[in-house]
């Protein structure tokens, strides 16, 4: 997993609420046994019209808008499970996505993957929203350390809060899984003891 | 202190170890793996040459991506094949059990693994697909993993968790007649949102609960997580435990009297408490139907559509072309599927029939009925209830996801309503450009029957069936 501290970025607007992870990533694309290429299809049916032509009203389609921050409405990554949908936000070249609200799974594996679900205010994420629309040049900085979120137009700024662990392991690029093999002495143990 | 929930007692009994001021590590003791999900969490576990800790654990089966026609032969699309094709390898290097395209116990995940005993109160279960949710009908903890997960739990049979906060639901009276689990979860979720169960896991209490079949419950179970709950849990009783035993991994003789004798501890304690709790009434509960694009979109079938002034709402009603203040009663609808780890279990499929026996069905209408097993399958064709779908003009298809997701080929065609019994009514979930209406079984036969949606409580007490 890469490490992540701080990203000084520009950032695209998705006022958009409730977004699915069928979405991010429609389930005809999950045919796939690795985890590249997600990165195209992102947002498949919304970035693209019917017959195929992009759909210049949609934000990544917009010359206007660019970065690797993206500021969405609230309960984003709702519904399947499917990790396909941080894999294909992560491919697009997102690492943080901001939003007032995130659903349990998504949350999760974005974190999984190195991709920061940034909680901020309803009152903070529409500020971002309207900044970012009135400028689309304005640039967001977030610090992990520090937990801290700010708009250079403004001067604005949040606190975010973040699991302690997930923190360590988001700075230090480290997974679950290593931690989980550190302890197999203690799982083994467990399962003698509960006779499983 | 000593006032546990449901919900509490099971989690704790599977604590390995708590991270100071961190999540705690939490043992799984049934890992239901498929297709889509599984293939790159075998890829990282290989990649770091790390073995599979507990494949005694671990079933799989084949669901989300197979066709529902000529399962015996080879799969047409590639991509799909070449999906299934690795499972089998992934399965067969690794020690574990697959129940593969046409075996006798092949289907859903959620509809098969309860069907083999494999799901038990008081356990804790995962899989990487949401609707995991389903098996907490049983008193499990039961919740969806992302494909990173699947690989923690390959490798360890643990997960690193924050222990989620407690919700719960209560419903108590009698459902009038013609009111299905489905539609107690929809009116639930319509009542409280799509995000009020994000970050708890909710427990189902009341007489509606206790005097509903398991595959009632586990329809009720499974949609939880659009309301955002990871899971949703059900006390076990001795509906449960008939239910149970007798099943292919169900413990047998003097091992299952010992273990009823542990799950009969399982229920929330008197006096225990919840962070959250709500509490509806039975009988103001009618057929529901979804109008919009997330299932808490969801009004009783006699109701309007609601006019709420907010951009999310009205872009979701362009996309179903539906307008703010109108009745759906009378809405044309081309397409019927009755279907998906929701609703596709033998109880589904008899009130159904029942609805069905004798009518045939709309002109302008397709009517898919997809199994969620093999079991359920033959039990259909046992019971003579394929003969009367088929006498109706309805065409019943082989076990699978189907077209819940149309990750295959059973997709709704753009811009045409669906009245589905599945769990998501997302835009495009259905197949690009398709609009999918949230229902019941009944409220779903009724409507292939009309060719259009139709109030089924007008004649509801003159229905057929109990």
């Amino acid at each position: 997993m890469e490490k992540f501290t701080t990203l000084t970025s520009r950032a695209i607007p998705l006022d958009i609420a409730n977004v699915d992870t069928d979405q991010i990533i429609p389930a005809r694309f999950l045919k796939a046994t690795d985890k590249k290429g997600f990165g195209d299809n992102v947002f498949r049916d919304w970035r693209y019209n019917k017959e195929g032509s992009e759909n210049v009203e949609f934000t990544l389609n917009q010359p206007k808008y660019a970065g690797n921050i993206l500021v969405a409405g609230d309960n984003f990554g709702c519904g399947s499970s499917r990790e396909h949908a941080a894999w294909a936000l992560v491919g697009y070249g997102f690492k943080v996505i901001v939003s007032s609200f995130f659903a349990d799974i998504f949350k999760g594996n974005a974190l999984n993957n190195g991709l920061l679900p940034l909680q901020v205010s309803e009152d903070f994420l529409q500020h971002l929203i309207s900044e970012i629309k009135a400028d689309p040049k304005v640039k967001l900085r977030v610090d992990l350390r520090n937990q801290k979120i700010s708009i250079n137009s403004s001067k604005r700024f949040e606190s975010f809060e973040i699991d302690a662990y997930k923190k360590t392991c988001m700075i230090n690029g480290y997974d679950d899984i290593d931690y989980l093999l550190s302890k197999k002495e203690m799982i083994t143990a467990f399962e003698n003891a509960t006779s499983r | 202190m000593s006032n546990k929930t449901l919900f509490d007692k099971v989690w704790d009994a599977h604590v390995v170890d708590t991270i100071k001021k961190g999540p705690q590590v939490l043992y799984i003791d049934k890992h239901l793996i498929h297709e889509v999900t599984s293939p790159q969490a075998f890829n990282e576990l290989e990649a770091r040459g790390i073995p599979v800790f507990r494949p005694n654990q671990i079933v799989a089966t084949a669901d989300h991506n197979t066709p529902t026609q000529n399962q015996d032969q080879p799969i047409k699309d590639d991509l799909s094949r070449k999906q299934l094709e690795q499972l089998s390898t992934n399965c067969e290097k690794n020690n574990i059990t697959l129940y593969q395209l046409g075996h006798k116990y092949n289907g859903i995940v959620h509809v098969m693994a309860p069907e083999l005993g494999i799901t038990q109160p008081g356990m804790t279960m995962v899989c990487g697909d949401s609707h995991t949710s389903t098996h907490g009908a049983f008193g499990a903890i039961a919740f969806g993993i992302g494909t990173s997960q699947v690989a923690q739990v390959f490798a360890s049979q643990c997960l690193l968790l924050t222990k989620p906060k407690s919700l719960r639901v209560n419903v108590n009276g009698r459902l009038k007649k013609g009111v299905l689990p489905k539609d107690v979860i929809l009116y639930i979720i319509s009542k409280l949102g799509t995000n009020s169960g994000t970050g708890y896991f909710c427990e189902y209490a009341g007489d509606v609960f206790q005097n509903m079949s398991m595959e009632g419950r586990m329809t009720v179970c499974n949609m939880s997580i659009e309301m955002g709950a990871r899971g949703g849990m059900i006390a076990p009783d001795q509906t449960t435990f008939n239910y149970v035993k007798g099943r292919a991994y169900a413990p047998k003789g003097k091992d299952f009297e010992k273990k009823v004798a542990y799950w009969k501890t399982l229920p929330t304690d008197k006096g225990a408490t919840f962070d959250k709790e709500y509490t509806f009434d039975a009988e103001d509960i009618e057929p529901m139907i979804t109008y919009g694009t997330n299932p808490g979109m969801g009004i009783k079938i006699s109701e309007n559509i609601p006019t709420i002034k907010d951009s999310s709402f009205i872009k979701s009603l362009e996309y179903m072309n539906f307008e703010a203040g109108e009745s759906l009663i009378n809405t044309q609808i081309n397409y019927v599927f009755i279907g998906s780890c929701t609703n596709s279990r033998i109880e589904d499929f008899r009130v159904a029939a029942q609805y069905v026996k004798g009518k045939q069905k709309a002109d302008n209408v397709t009517a898919w009925l997809v199994p969620g097993s093999k079991q359920v399958e033959a039990q259909i064709i046992a019971e003579g209830l394929k003969t009367i779908f088929e006498r109706a003009g309805f065409e019943l298809r082989q076990p699978g996801c189907s077209a819940c997701l149309a990750m295959n080929d059973d997709k709704i065609p753009q811009g045409e309503y669906c009245v589905s019994t599945s769990n998501r009514n997302f835009e495009g979930r259905q197949g690009q450009g398709s609009r999918t209406i949230l229902a019941s079984p009944l409220v779903a036969a009724a409507t292939a029957i009309a060719g259009k949606i139709v109030d089924v409580t007008e004649n509801i007490e003159t229905l057929e069936f109990a």
